[in-house]
Formats: C-alpha cells, sequence, structure tokens
C-alpha cells in the first residue's frame, strides 16, 4: 500500500469538479505525441470517448469502426499483433457486455497489449436506465486471467493510470469516470500496480472504495471522525491485482471493512475483498453496491443516494461494524 | 528446352511437391486426431491444400528462425478448431519440430485443441470460438498501414463461420479502410457442424454478400494448387480493395469416406480408417 498526499480539503462548500474523460484524452494525446504506436479505437463513441481532439492530431493512428463491439475489441487485438499499443474505447456497458468474449479471448487469454477504456461506468448514464449502466463490469472484467483491472478515482489518477498503461504489459481494463467528482490527489502522485492508496488514516474501521465512490467515502470518513472514529480510506483503484497485503492489514487492525463499489454488491471490489478475507483472515464486512438488482429511473446523484452509495450509506454501514 | 518450358517444369514439380506435402499435412493431422482421439477431420483434409500452398509454395513472407520478426505476413487461421492440420504444417515449415506433433492434445502440451500463440512460435491469434479471427485480421492491417509497412494479413475462415455477425463488422471496416492487404481465404466446404451450411442456415450467395460488403471476390478450386499459387501470387485482387477468396473446398478431400459427408466435421478415423487413408494420400507420416 501506499500513502498519498492528498490535496487540503476544500472550504467552500463545493469543490471544483472534473470529468476524468478529460484527463485520460489529454493523456492519451500526449501519449501519442511520444509514442508512435499509440493508436485509439472507438465504436462511433468521438463524443463519448472525448477523442475528438487525438482524431484532429493524430487521424492515421485513429480508427473507427462504428457501432461495432465485437469487432472493436479483435481489431485492438490485431493492432496490437501488429507493433501498436491500442487504447480501445467505447462506453464501458458496450464494450464489456457486447464484446465479453472477444476480451476474453482476443485480450486476456491472448496476453494481448490492448487498454480497454469503459467511459461512463456504473450508473453515469443515470436516466437512460439499466442498459445504459455498467454495474456489472467489474465482476465481469476481474475474472479474466492475465486483464488488469483498475478504477482510478479522480483527474490525477486517471491520467496517472493512463501514463502507467503505456509502458504495461498484457492486457488493461480501465473504467474511465464520466461523473465529476473533484480532484483528491496531489498532481505528483504516482500510479503503483497492486497497491492500494491509503487516502486517510484511521484505526477505527476501514472503507475500501474505488472510483467515483472514494470522494464520498471520504467524505464519510469526515463525519465518522465527528463521532470520533477513524476510518481508514483504501482507494482500491487497482481491482486486479488486488492489494491483499493492504487489506489484511486493514483487517487486523482496524475492526472491519466497508466496501462500496458503483456497481453491483456481487462479485465485484466487494466481491474481491470478500474472498482474501474469507481465505485468509476473516472479518466483519459490509459489502455496498446495487443489491442484485437493475437501478430504477433517476439521474445518477439521485441513484447513489438511493442505492446508499453516499457518505450517509458508508458512514451507516462503518458504525455497524464498530457498535 | 526453352526458358519458358523450364519454368512450366519447375511449375509442376512445385505443384507436384505441394500436393505431396498437402497430403502429408492431411495424413499428419489424421494422425494427430487418431492418437488423441479428438479432433476435426473434415476440415483439417478441406484446409490442407490451403494451407500447403500458403506456406509451403513461398507465399507468406515469413520466418521461423524468427517468428515475431515484425514485418512478417500475418496467418491467422480463424477456423481455430482445425489445429491438427495447422500445426501439422507449422512444424513442416520448421517452427518447431514435427516430433513436436506426438504431443497433441496431450496433458501439458504446447499443441492444445485450439491454436495459442502464448505456447507455439507461428501462431498469431488465439482463436477457437467462431467469428474472432477476420477483426483481428483487420486490426493487423490496420497497424501494417499506421506503420507504413508492405506486410499483408491473411485469415483462413470456415463457412459456417461467416454466420456469426462479428465477421460482418469486420468486413465493413476492411471495406471502410479500403484494406488491400487484407486476404481473407474461405474453406467454402459447404458442411459444418451438424449438417450441410445450405440446410442450416443458407450462405449462398456468399460470393455476392463478399462483393456487397467492397472486396474484390475470386472464386476458385481451394484443392488446385495451380490456382491458388497464382491467385495468392496476384495479391490484392483489385487494388485498393480487401481480397476475399472463395475457395470451393470438400470437407473430408483425399480420403474418400471422409468425403462431404458432415458426420466427418469432428469424426475420428479408427486405426483401420488410417491405414486406408494413408493408402489414398500415399504419403508416410514417420513422426
Amino acid at each position: 500500500m501506499s500513502n498519498a498526499t492528498t490535496v487540503p480539503a476544500e472550504t467552500a462548500a463545493q469543490p471544483k469538479l472534473y470529468d476524468c474523460r478529460i484527463a485520460y484524452a489529454q493523456a492519451l494525446e500526449e501519449m501519442a505525441a511520444g509514442d508512435a504506436r499509440v493508436c485509439a479505437v472507438i465504436n462511433d463513441s468521438l463524443s463519448s470517448a472525448n477523442l475528438k481532439n487525438f482524431k484532429a492530431h493524430y487521424p492515421e493512428r485513429f480508427v473507427n469502426v462504428g457501432i461495432a463491439e465485437q469487432n472493436m475489441v479483435g481489431v485492438g487485438c490485431g493492432l496490437a499483433n501488429g507493433g501498436m499499443v491500442p487504447y480501445v474505447c467505447g462506453a464501458a456497458c458496450f464494450l464489456t457486455g457486447r464484446a465479453t468474449e472477444q476480451v476474453k479471448v482476443d485480450l486476456g487469454y491472448s496476453k494481448s497489449n490492448v487498454r480497454l477504456c469503459g467511459m461512463s461506468p456504473g450508473m453515469a448514464y443515470g436516466q437512460l436506465g439499466p442498459t445504459h449502466h455498467s454495474i456489472e463490469d467489474q465482476a465481469w472484467m476481474r475474472v479474466i486471467p492475465n486483464l488488469t483491472v483498475i478504477v482510478p478515482c479522480d483527474p490525477i489518477e486517471t491520467a496517472a493510470v493512463m501514463h502507467y498503461s503505456l509502458h504495461h504489459v498484457g492486457p488493461m481494463f480501465l473504467r474511465i469516470a464520466r461523473m465529476p467528482v473533484p480532484q483528491l490527489l496531489d498532481p505528483g502522485y504516482k500510479f503503483q500496480l497492486g497497491k492500494a492508496v491509503v487516502m486517510r488514516e484511521g484505526n477505527d474501521v476501514t472503507i475500501a472504495t474505488n472510483g467515483v465512490l472514494v470522494w464520498r467515502a471520504l467524505e464519510a470518513a469526515d463525519k465518522l471522525a465527528a463521532r470520533g472514529i477513524q476510518a481508514r480510506v483504501l482507494n482500491m483503484s487497482s481491482v486486479k491485482p488486488l492489494d491483499t497485503e493492504a487489506i489484511l492489514d486493514a483487517a487486523r487492525t482496524t475492526r472491519g471493512i466497508v466496501t462500496a463499489e458503483e456497481g453491483l454488491a456481487a462479485g465485484g471490489l466487494g466481491g474481491a475483498i470478500a474472498e482474501v478475507l474469507a481465505l485468509h483472515h476473516p472479518a466483519p464486512m459490509r459489502i455496498l453496491g446495487l443489491p442484485d438488482v437493475f437501478a430504477p429511473t433517476g439521474n445518477i446523484e439521485f441513484l447513489l443516494n438511493h442505492f446508499r452509495l453516499n457518505a450517509d450509506g458508508m458512514e451507516a454501514a462503518a458504525l455497524e461494524l464498530v457498535k | 528446352m526453352s526458358d519458358a518450358g523450364k519454368d512450366e517444369n519447375f511449375v509442376r514439380s512445385q505443384i507436384d511437391t505441394l500436393r505431396l506435402q498437402a497430403n502429408w499435412i492431411r495424413l499428419s493431422a489424421m494422425t494427430m486426431t487418431h492418437r488423441a482421439r479428438l479432433g476435426h477431420t473434415g476440415g483439417d483434409l478441406s484446409a490442407s491444400d490451403i494451407l500447403s500452398v500458403l506456406y509451403l509454395g513461398g507465399i507468406l513472407n515469413i520466418d521461423p528462425a524468427r517468428p515475431q520478426w515484425p514485418a512478417r505476413d500475418r496467418f491467422i487461421l480463424s477456423k481455430g478448431h482445425c489445429s491438427a492440420a495447422f500445426y501439422s504444417v507449422l512444424a513442416r515449415r520448421g517452427f518447431f519440430p514435427e516430433a513436436q506433433l506426438r504431443t497433441h492434445m496431450e496433458p501439458l502440451s504446447m499443441l492444445n485443441g485450439h491454436p495459442d500463440r502464448n505456447k507455439l512460435p507461428g501462431v498469431e491469434a488465439n482463436t477457437g470460438p467462431l467469428g474472432h479471427g477476420l477483426p483481428i485480421a483487420v486490426g493487423a492491417a490496420l497497424a501494417a498501414r499506421m506503420r507504413g509497412e508492405s506486410w499483408r494479413a491473411f485469415v483462413l475462415t470456415g463457412d459456417g463461420e461467416l454466420q456469426e455477425g462479428s465477421n460482418w463488422e469486420a468486413a465493413m471496416t476492411a471495406q471502410h479502410y479500403n484494406l488491400d492487404n487484407l486476404v481473407v481465404i474461405v474453406d467454402r466446404n459447404r458442411i459444418q457442424q451438424g449438417d450441410f451450411t445450405e440446410n442450416t442456415l443458407r450462405m449462398e450467395p456468399l460470393a455476392d454478400r463478399w462483393r456487397s460488403f467492397g472486396f474484390a471476390v475470386v472464386e476458385i478450386d481451394g484443392h488446385d494448387h495451380a490456382a491458388l499459387l497464382e491467385q495468392f501470387n496476384n495479391l490484392p485482387a483489385e487494388p485498393g480493395k480487401p481480397t476475399c477468396i472463395i475457395a470451393h473446398t470438400i470437407k473430408g478431400k483425399g480420403v474418400s469416406f471422409a468425403e462431404n459427408k458432415p458426420a466427418w466435421h469432428h469424426g475420428v478415423p479408427t486405426r483401420e480408417q488410417l491405414d486406408a487413408a494413408q493408402k489414398e494420400l500415399g504419403v508416410e507420416v514417420t513422426w
């Protein structure tokens, strides 16, 4: 596990918020400028993948396969075979759902150097409904052998993961958030594969989460601190490989672990952590996520609150563990 | 004798050699299937002539001593279930010792039932589920273009395999990007696992379908080595277009009891059938 220097809490009620797709696209352009192998593949997702600038600057390294996700992932595999480093970018729901077998065979089994960028994951598409929600992706992707799964928490980590990915060997799935989040990490942050990031120290209880929920976990930790409870907040951006040491340390030194993810409670980050605990150090847990249901109609803020994937929900779960 | 006559003799002897090599691939594949009691004899036999011409007829620009040479032509066996024929031709071409064919499908063998590029030199893609090879080949052809290199991407598909929609997604991409460094070869043996293709899900008019997807389409006898050589030496079939070669073949070709019978899609030869096949094929497998 590594310690992060977090940016001091904003004094204003509402911190400045960022769409992580901007950081991802900027990083991709920077990488393309320095490395002729970098290319992008999209499925008519020019806007949603935020690659208009990339296309303008590197048209010869930009492939739009149209609305065809199975083909898109296979094309990525072929580009990697041909010596390129393809970033295959599309809405996470279609990329992971429509092309699961291609991800399994063409990338995971084949160990292809392809980076999947799952855009607007979780319930980011809000009112568009469960067809457009990607609540299964952490569970689906993390069980595919050889596939690295990363869920960055803010624009700094998104850019850091992108830059890391250029030299990673093997396939990766990166979950790129659309839902705005504040900057949580110091600009000098270096991504370390397989390392949890300690966002907040604490020895009473642990909140382990990733992506857009890290911000909310820090808020939950503030609320718990007001009650005299010191919550450790672990940013589990590296879902696979998972930082088992950080999890076991949390199990040993705090009174339990609350996990929270923007997706199904089954099979994802919470499931991964539960597997580690069950095998090595059983400890009290609460797994927050969607409880085997598809979401009702509502915008993302409404839905996160509806499923208690917010500071109140994490605080309540933590209180159950420390009482 | 005129130079033209010499050339003709050379070509004739090359074709005779390729025919023997193809029959060796057939018998090697059947031997592997017999030993493993598992395999896909019919498709191995329909594709053997195509594989022999590509790998042993000097078509693919590859180097077994440098299987990862960046500028090599890519060949992707999309019909990955025909691995026995594929492994046989790779061994014949020198990617690994023929003796290794004895390990086919044995525990911990590098020769899985479907090819694994991380285990065996010469394999470009892990295939088995159908409809994966063409998108990968399209990606490889795009990579050659992005890198400004002249190598080509070949993909051999089954015909029943074309029922998978991913092929047609990839075909549209190939057309849109004018990938004339892409060559699709369809092993048109007219039989899929359960029945004849036309009884299962009509494939015809197959050539028109490829044409309408923007490919330059050539139909040839997939067992005619001279025709295969000539076509493969004249690629692309039309400048600026991806090529589709529909190779009309006979499933189980070369072994009379297996020819054109759906049951031989994954039929496994008995010892007696293997002996009978050897007599018909006129070659010997010594590995």
